[in-house]
């Protein structure tokens, strides 16, 4: 049976809303941890963003031990990722399976850019992705004196490239588009929606989708600008 | 008025068609658009040539015959409106005018415009009905239906099957058609004891014909004839993931046949 709903389409796509949803949760997370980066130093001289760093690793280290948490975090946003690709690859195989031939002169006159690019925008996510984590977390590709636990300076010196700026705005403009459509659409897929929530519905997800551009952005801008001091220490 | 028509031409179902351009002259802007067809088939005939094929029954929106995409758009340009809705004055005179078929790979091109809809019928064979004991027919108003739940089963029923809503979406998606047929039943107190078997069943059927995924773009609600809203596609999704745990809950208790 789950099988069965694993085939159908309407079953991809509840697995794609769901998945969905919680990596939009993940990101909403993630912009509003990285705003520690215009937290200024604590009292003990360490930036506060290493602060929040060591917290993420320590959540939960009485219980479970440390980074527990964040492994099982960091599994089940692999996990979330890994089905959204596959059911995104599988299902755009079926729809351009369902239109061998196209139209000739084809008016849209609903969708937008943002629901027709969610292939092309979920591309250039994927690709940050690995470059991001290649750049922040591991350091393989940081180049700038990477330092393991050194968030705040390891942000600041990555950042010291106008090229790596340029690519971090450009995927979180994708980002910005993916969510336009894919905060809305989740709702629908999950069939919680209707004609008198979806204007709020899809209101919220501008709102968010706007909010994730600024709130990502603004760190990768403000330490090209100067904005953001030096790191101490 | 006068106008160049750009028709796609296409004898079989195997044959490779083409895109083929006539002039119509002295169209009058009170013709439907099917009138002004006629008129250049007439033409065609005289020439000795073969007629453009397309479908077309009651002339009057609401067989769903009419099928082909004008100027990118199903059934054309005009909202809430079949193509035999479709009037000449919606045009300048001097337009060319772009006439394909519907494009979806469940709907081959029989000849010219005129494609293969069985796959609709197919869909519905899956479960668009209630299975009902015969016998006398029931009383009048023995089951009692709230307004709103007959107005929106209403509102689902009036889809007409002409097939726009694969005709326009991106993904040649079957969701609208089958959203609409699942709801106007599922809405109904006689609908009820097959509620789940039927979405889940229509559903699988739906994908076996090759139509495509519903990416939510909502290009189907704007073609749509008969201007039926995604809200239904919401309610098929909604229904589908009940079923589906209805199914696990219940095991083999409700069988998918």
């Amino acid at each position: 049976m789950i099988l069965d709903f694993y085939r159908s389409t309407v079953g991809k796509k509840i697995i794609m809303a769901l998945t969905g949803a919680a990596l939009l949760g993940f990101v909403v997370g993630h912009m509003a941890g990285n705003l520690k980066m215009f937290g200024g130093v604590g009292a003990d001289g360490v930036h506060k963003m290493d602060h929040y760093a060591e917290f993420l690793r320590t959540m939960g280290s009485d219980l479970f031990g440390r980074e527990t948490l964040l492994w099982v975090a960091r599994a089940g946003l692999l996990v979330c990722v890994g089905l959204h690709i596959l059911m995104a690859f599988q299902l755009s195989l079926i729809n351009s399976k369902a239109r061998p031939v196209g139209y000739k002169s084809q008016e849209y006159q609903s969708s937008t850019l943002a629901s027709r690019g969610m292939m092309f925008g979920g591309i250039i996510l994927l690709s940050f992705i690995v470059f991001h984590i290649l750049h922040f977390t591991t350091g393989d590709l940081h180049f700038r004196g990477f330092e393991y636990g050194k968030v705040y300076s390891n942000v600041w010196n990555g950042f010291q490239s106008p090229s790596v700026v340029a690519f971090y705005i450009l995927a979180m403009a994708a980002l910005s588009f993916h969510t336009f459509h894919g905060a809305w659409s989740l709702f629908q897929t999950l069939g919680v929606d209707g004609p008198k929530l979806n204007p709020i519905i899809r209101g919220v997800a501008l709102v968010l989708a706007i909010l994730l551009f600024f709130g990502f952005v603004s760190v990768p801008i403000a330490t090209s600008m100067q904005i953001l001091s030096a790191p101490i220490g | 008025m006068n106008l160049t028509l750009l028709v796609w031409r296409q004898e079989t179902p195997t044959s490779e068609g083409s895109f083929k351009e006539y002039k119509v002259n002295d169209v009058s802007p009170d013709s439907s658009f099917l009138e002004m067809l006629d008129l250049l088939n007439e033409e065609l005939e005289v020439k000795g040539e073969a007629p453009i094929a397309f479908e077309h029954d009651c002339r009057e929106g609401i067989c769903g015959s009419c099928s082909m995409v004008v100027n990118g758009k199903p059934h054309g340009p005009n909202k809430l409106a079949t193509t035999c809705q479709l009037h000449m004055r919606s045009f300048k005179d001097g337009d060319t005018i772009v006439i394909e078929p519907w494009r979806a790979k469940a709907f081959p091109v029989i000849k010219d415009l005129v494609v293969d809809r069985s796959a609709f019928d197919k869909i519905i064979q899956a479960g668009g009905f209630i299975s009902v004991n015969t016998g006398a027919a029931v009383d009048a108003n023995s089951i009692l239906i709230d307004k709103e739940s007959a107005d929106s089963a209403f509102d689902a029923a009036t889809c007409i099957g002409c097939g726009a809503c694969v005709a326009a979406c991106p993904n040649g998606s079957a969701m609208l058609f089958t959203a609409a047929k699942v709801s106007h039943l599922g809405l109904l107190a006689q609908g009820q004891p097959e509620r789940y078997s039927r979405v889940i069943n229509m559903v699988k059927e739906m994908d076996a014909q090759m139509f495509g995924g519903c990416t939510n773009h909502g290009e189907c609600q704007e073609a749509c004839p008969k201007g039926i809203s995604i809200k239904f596609i919401s309610r098929l999704n909604r229904d589908y993931l009940k079923g589906r745990l209805l199914q696990i809950v219940q095991g083999s208790g409700m069988k998918a046949q």
